[in-house]
């Protein structure tokens, strides 16, 4: 991972890299968005990456397509944010409705229906391990490590084995622990 | 897809559609995903625009399909259109959800990331955007462990490939595509 960074060229750019991120996400584009964005073309570092996402989750609509537009409205404005948002949507939309209309032959295929479990176990992993990878996004949150990992972890035993809603969540962790960070950030000036 | 339902559309049943997305989008918090039991309410039960199989089956065919998950409220859409008519409405379909669902979460997107970068200095803004850093990553880990729950009980061999998928991504620089293949080909001879 090089230190550098670097910006896409133009909207076309773009419009390309986001297709081509997307045509690889099978089963979630974050990992991928993660992985062509911040370690090879380095267009956002670690922690710029974490922030974008904070913002692409907290914002309704889906998060990957937030996601992008942001990144392409930081370089290239109102054109940017729509070449990237076309790039993850057009091609994959015809994509998908092709497999629609294929669907109706192979649905009951238990190789096909196989393969599709096989498919969900191993994007399952590549979600958990893009969180993972985004730990290094903390290294200089103002919390320290102590209050990310109890912020973190209470996220977790919330959502995941607690089932609690999603707002309630954001409201009850997200507000404290924002407060927090905004009561340190004035401290140190 | 399972057996076409055909249904009427008149011009008002199409703008209700719209009226229907446009609507869910500005609830679509943590994904377009959360809005999926108002939409089942309102397409299959209330309407009966959609067949019960037609929609799990678009939800199904998005997620293992490339592309971000949201582009099930386009086979939503097509669906809906095919049972109004053919190939022609199913495309009005698509083209009318997409935007629905798209057009207020992504316009209020673009406008509040404009204006969180131009005072990206504020207190209040570095606070918003570091205080919820490492609450959306374990959100994100919280994600990834509900979507490996699904695997039926006892059925260790599927949270074994979660395991290795995410080791594997996690600590090298392999290519997703190689896992997510392994685990189509590991699934079609039946080994997991």
């Amino acid at each position: 991972m090089s230190a550098q960074h670097s910006s896409p060229r133009s909207p076309l750019d773009l419009f390309v890299s986001f297709t081509l991120i997307a045509l690889q996400g099978f089963g979630g584009v974050l990992a991928i968005v993660q992985r062509e964005i911040v370690e090879k073309k380095c267009w956002l570092t670690p922690e710029e990456f974490v922030e974008e996402w904070a913002v692409a989750q907290i914002m309704p609509g889906p998060n990957v397509v937030n996601l992008s537009l942001m990144i392409g409205a930081r370089h290239f404005g109102l054109r940017g944010a729509l070449a990237a948002l076309a790039g993850m949507l057009v091609l994959p939309l015809l994509i998908v409705l092709l497999l629609g209309i294929l669907y109706t032959e192979f649905a009951h295929h238990p190789g096909v229906v196989g393969a599709m479990r096989g498919m969900g176990a191993v994007a399952a992993g590549l979600i958990i391990a893009t969180g993972l990878k985004m730990f290094a996004g903390l290294a200089h949150n103002p919390l320290g490590k102590a209050l990310s990992g109890f912020f973190g972890v209470a996220c977790f035993a919330g959502i995941a084995l607690f089932h609690v809603s999603l707002p309630i969540v954001l409201l009850g962790l997200g507000l404290p622990a924002c407060i927090l960070v905004y009561r340190k950030l004035r401290l140190s000036r | 897809m399972e057996a076409t339902t055909l249904i009427t559309l008149q011009w008002s049943d199409w703008w209700q559609l719209f009226q229907h997305f446009i609507g869910l989008s500005m609830l679509s918090v943590g994904g377009a995903i959360s809005t999926l039991p108002e939409m089942h309410r309102f397409l299959v039960e209330q309407h009966h625009w959609l067949s019960e199989a037609q929609f799990t089956a678009s939800v199904a065919i998005a997620q293992a399909a490339p592309g971000p998950n949201v582009l099930f409220i386009a086979l939503l859409g097509w669906n809906i259109g095919v049972n109004a008519g053919g190939y022609l409405t199913g495309m009005l379909g698509v083209l009318i959800c997409m935007f629905g669902i798209l057009l207020p979460s992504t316009s209020l997107t673009y406008l509040a990331a404009g204006w969180l970068g131009r005072n990206a200095g504020m207190p209040a803004v570095r606070a918003f955007k570091q205080g919820l850093a490492p609450i959306v990553i374990a959100l994100l880990i919280a994600t990834g462990w509900i979507m490996a729950s699904a695997h039926p009980a006892g059925e260790w061999h599927l949270w074994l490939v979660t395991m290795v998928a995410s080791i594997l991504i996690w600590r090298t620089r392999i290519h997703m595509l190689w896992l997510i293949f392994a685990g189509a080909l590991l699934g079609w001879f039946g080994f997991i």
